[in-house]
């Protein structure tokens, strides 16, 4: 037996590929760094407090963008409004309630189909079916309802995940001290995957916020300088607030650092918005060990 | 305890119908596309209450929506080009007739306008007319031309998209589906193996520090707003590619493209992580004690043994580079034609839905045609979300 | 004195704090089996991943000390593991064989470390599925997939994987505890017969197993080696009292 064979041989094959995986995952990284430092630089100086409670003005390239601001919070609540409840139910249902078969088949089926639908295609439904059918017009109303259905999915899946990983012994322990199904849920399971749906409620805002194609025809406005007073109220949205800047404003060159600002009042909340999450994951699993 | 067994049942009534809302929406979502589209096929393609018109003896009845748009457009110029006499096309509106008659025969308030639309048409055989309905008497010489219907195949294979053409608009969207197509499979093309290698760096190679790096990384990609990746698009690759190719203008489907392969690299990671993730740990140590060294377990045990998975991955990513639409409506151009090039502008069904729907006059030809796009839509992801159920590894 | 194939020099190894292994002496000679035996938890696979290092794939491993395989220290600096594990054949607690076919599984390990040519293949697969007692249920059927085999046949498909390497030494991790009777009965038959060639090493729960097929059996306790001797010795005439208790079954 030679020692020479024990030594080291040439491994370059494994070493180059390895080289080249490691380049190609941080250039990823480098992406990400190059889209969010350039709006975060470029968007940094545009943002100003008049810019954040402002009204839109001279064609929107002076002003602020709170009216986009509210509006998309409106939308925001008022999609979570409609879809936490009806996800977390329908989780609770998945999990706790259906057995393995063709109906518990069927629901998940459609719920991914539902996940897959492109954001336009909402839009185009929201449209036929509120705006006009429901005779709900062009309102936060129709959107919020449009965008709910559009995040329902990830609100479904969440629940049912965070629902998932709770120990089965608790649930029995909870039932051979006499307590009903119901009971149990509400006392012992909940709890203890609350932090999970939470993270899947907060997914859900980030998506709502930014998401343009579903409001385009539901509700967006192209430019209105006032706050809205109802649900039947149209509003301008953040995302839709940028498209307009960007490709069709009265004048695009003037109204860039507006634009800028927009892309990072968006970035923003999407940043805020995964801090958050990964906070609310991390106290919660301290919390549990 | 009766109420309290009627409150538990009311609860799980309420979880019940809960759990049918999204296999509702997709039923919906089906009907209000359908009942919103569907009439296109029954339309004509020429504006309502228009109608055309030629001279008795001429012997054409009905032309097609292309034909009608060649001759309008002056590259048809002689009816024996149509199947008719070999006369010279003279195209008339109801411009040449305010300009042959004088006011008095055309009436104060238009009321003369038919008596000159039957004297000229009645005196031209070469005349095709193009009017308001109102405007051509009830007892008219002529022939009115059987208007022409939007067909399965003039849709579905029609390589002109002029939805707003007069007289007859153009519903081809062959260019639509080829842009959608190029775009999407560039990006794939571009995504799936950046990815492939991500998620191998990810699960395999990449220490605990270097995953907590890149896991944050993918999440935030994923949550960028699609309109900020098309603002990022406009202001910085746009511009790039014009300078880097010499091109007229940067919205290229390259642009498209590159924006989309970004988007689409967190679906495409997390999925075919997880599917290399899923590998027994006993197939790869059996290959490691075998001699073998990391990357040939990689390539010959563990890849294999995750490939399902990784097909999974690739075809979600197709699935959200097709749907997407504000980034590649902001960075693509969307000139409607037949994609030659990756330099070139090109548009993508979604882009077409979003840019012409809010013009489109509600519940007429242009707006179910856009619905049908819809329909087109809904139907490829529906077939993409179907496939990756089937090839997806079943979970124990 | 025969050619000492396996060694371990006062070895010590840790899963990041826990201390797994303790001052581990051991010595294996060539052309011998030598069982490991101890209650679970107590070092055995620990120990036999650190003659091919196979611990390299658990985050936070450290070891002090030295193993030996064929007189070159295992954990040295300048050792190529893949060389390394190529003379060192593995067979793990379950079947484990690649979705691949018969042929193929028994064909890895020579593709992977470059042999090219067919013949040779041909030749290192089928002399190794015969070694393996496997040849006659399979010769039919080489490029079905082993996954379709029986449980005791995908393990000694196993065994053959690790012989077409032509290892000097086999390391078997429990491989027939997932077995039935029968199964284990002819895994046994062949350890024995392949002791004319190979240097082995295996880790049984199984007393009578340990017995029957051993030369030398090594108890372990708690991550030490507490006695090392001929299997006759160990069974018969124990030197520590653990020993004793354990293999007269009042622990473990
Ligand atoms: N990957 C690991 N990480 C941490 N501790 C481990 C790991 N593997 C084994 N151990 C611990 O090391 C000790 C020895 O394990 P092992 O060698 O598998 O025992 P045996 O094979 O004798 O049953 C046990 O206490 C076990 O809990
Ligand atoms: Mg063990």
């Amino acid at each position: 037996m030679s020692k020479r064979n024990f030594r080291l041989s040439k491994r370059s094959s494994q070493w180059l590929a390895f080289s080249l995986f490691r380049l190609v995952s941080f250039s990823i990284v480098g992406v990400l760094f190059v889209i969010l430092g350039f709006i975060i630089v470029r968007g940094a100086s545009a943002i100003s407090w008049e810019f954040l409670t402002g009204m839109p003005k001279n064609g929107m390239t002076e002003g602020g963008i709170f009216p986009a601001i509210v509006g998309t919070l409106c939308l925001v609540a008022g999609s979570i409004v409609f879809a936490f409840p009806i996800g977390v139910l329908s989780g609770i249902y998945m999990n706790e309630y259906l057995k393995e078969n063709w109906f518990k088949k069927t629901i998940r089926s459609m719920t991914n189909n539902l996940a897959g639908v492109p954001s336009i295609v909402f839009g185009l439904f929201g449209m036929a079916l509120f705006v006009h059918s429901l005779d709900f017009g062009d309102s936060i109303l129709a959107g919020s309802l449009t965008l709910g259905l559009m995040v329902l999915p990830i609100i479904i899946r969440t629940t049912e995940e965070a629902l998932k990983s709770v120990d089965d012994s608790l649930r029995l322990a909870s039932y051979a001290l006499g307590a009903t199904k119901l009971q149990t849920i509400r006392k012992v399971v909940l709890p203890i995957a609350y932090p999970n749906i939470l993270t899947g409620l907060i997914l859900s805002v980030s998506r709502v916020s930014g998401e343009t194609a579903p409001i385009l025809f539901t509700v967006a406005a192209y430019f209105l300088p006032r706050l809205p007073n109802s649900i039947f109220d149209q509003v301008m949205a953040l995302p839709y607030h940028l498209y307009v800047l960007t490709t069709s404003g009265t004048n695009i060159e003037a109204s860039r650092p507006m634009a800028y600002g927009t892309a990072l009042v968006l970035i923003i909340i999407v940043l805020l918005v995964n801090l958050l999450a990964n906070a609310v994951r991390k106290y919660f699993t301290n919390k549990l060990s | 305890m009766t109420i309290r067994k009627l409150s538990e049942k009311l609860a799980v009534g309420v979880l019940f119908s809960s759990s049918t809302v999204t296999t509702l929406a997709v039923l919906f979502i089906i009907f209000f596309l359908f009942r919103s589209g569907i009439g296109l096929f029954n339309d004509s393609s020429v504006e309502p209450h228009y109608t055309l018109v030629v001279h008795k003896n001429n012997p054409i009845d009905h032309l097609t929506s292309q034909a009608l748009m060649a001759i309008f457009d002056g590259h048809t110029t002689n009816w024996s080009e149509v199947g008719g006499k070999d006369l010279p096309i003279e195209l008339v509106t109801i411009d040449e007739i305010a300009s042959q008659y004088d006011e008095a025969a055309l009436g104060e308030s238009l009321e003369g306008v038919p008596a000159c639309v039957e004297d000229y048409m009645a005196h031209n055989e070469q005349a095709i007319g193009f009017f308001d309905a109102t405007f051509v008497p009830a007892d008219f010489s002529g022939k009115h031309l059987v208007l022409p219907k939007i067909s399965l195949a003039d849709f579905f294979l029609g390589r002109s998209w002029y939805p707003t053409a007069v007289p007859a608009a153009q519903f081809g969207v062959l260019p639509l589906v080829m842009g959608t197509l190029w775009v999407t499979f560039l990006a794939i093309l571009i995504a799936l193996p950046i990815g492939l290698i991500a998620a191998i760096y990810l699960s395999e190679i990449a220490d605990e520090r270097m995953r907590k790096v890149l896991k944050p990384v993918i999440e935030l990609l994923a949550g960028i707003p699609s309109v900020v990746y098309g603002f990022f698009g406009l202001v910085v690759l746009v511009p790039f590619i014009q300078r880097l190719f010499g091109l007229p203008v940067g919205e290229t489907a390259l642009a498209g493209s590159l924006i989309l392969a970004i988007m689409a690299l967190p679906t495409i990671i997390t999925i075919a992580e997880d599917a290399i993730r899923s590998t027994p740990v006993s197939l790869k140590e059996a290959s490691l004690a075998l001699g073998a060294t990391h990357w040939q377990s990689i390539r010959l045990v563990i890849l294999p043994y995750a490939r399902s998975g990784i097909m999974a991955a690739f075809i979600l990513g197709i699935g959200r580079a097709i749907g997407e639409t504000m980034a590649v409506l902001m960075v693509t151009g969307n000139a409607a034609v037949m994609p030659s090039t990756f330099l070139e502008p090109v548009r993508t069904i979604p882009a077409t839905i979003a840019a012409e729907l809010g013009e489109a006059p509600f519940g007429g030809t242009h707006f179910k045609a856009l619905f049908t796009l819809g329909i087109i839509l809904f139907v490829i992801t529906f077939l993409i979300n179907t496939a990756v159920e089937l090839i997806k590894p079943k979970k124990p | 004195m025969a050619d000492v194939k396996v060694e371990a020099k006062d070895f010590n190894l840790f899963y990041g704090d826990f201390q797994a292994l303790k001052h581990i002496n051991f010595k294996a000679e060539e052309h011998t089996i030598t069982a490991f035996i101890g209650p679970s938890g107590c070092g055995k696979s620990t120990l036999l991943r650190s003659f091919n290092r196979m611990n390299d794939l658990i985050d936070g491993v450290r070891t002090t000390g030295t193993t030996l395989v064929n007189g070159i220290s295992v954990y040295d600096k300048a050792v190529n593991v893949d060389e390394l594990r190529k003379q060192v054949g593995m067979v793990f607690q379950k079947p484990n064989p690649f979705p691949k076919s018969i042929f193929e599984n028994v064909a890895y390990g020579l593709r992977v470390n470059g042999v090219r040519d067919k013949h040779l293949i041909e030749e290192r697969v089928v002399t190794s599925i015969q070694q393996a007692a496997l040849w006659d249920e399979v010769k039919d059927k080489l490029k079905k997939s082993a996954n379709a085999l029986s449980g005791g046949q995908q393990q000694r498909l196993c065994i053959a994987r690790a012989l077409a390497i032509e290892p000097s030494v086999i390391l078997m991790d429990e491989p027939a505890s997932a077995l039935d009777p029968i199964s284990t009965a002819k895994i046994e038959e062949l350890i024995y017969e392949l002791k004319q060639r190979y240097t082995i090493i295996i880790v049984t729960h199984n007393m009578q197993q340990a017995a029957r097929v051993s030369d030398y059996t090594a108890f372990f306790y708690l991550g030490e080696l507490i006695e090392h001797d001929e299997t006759k010795t160990i069974f018969t005439n124990p030197k520590s009292l653990q020993t004793q208790n354990y293999i007269t079954g009042r622990f473990g």
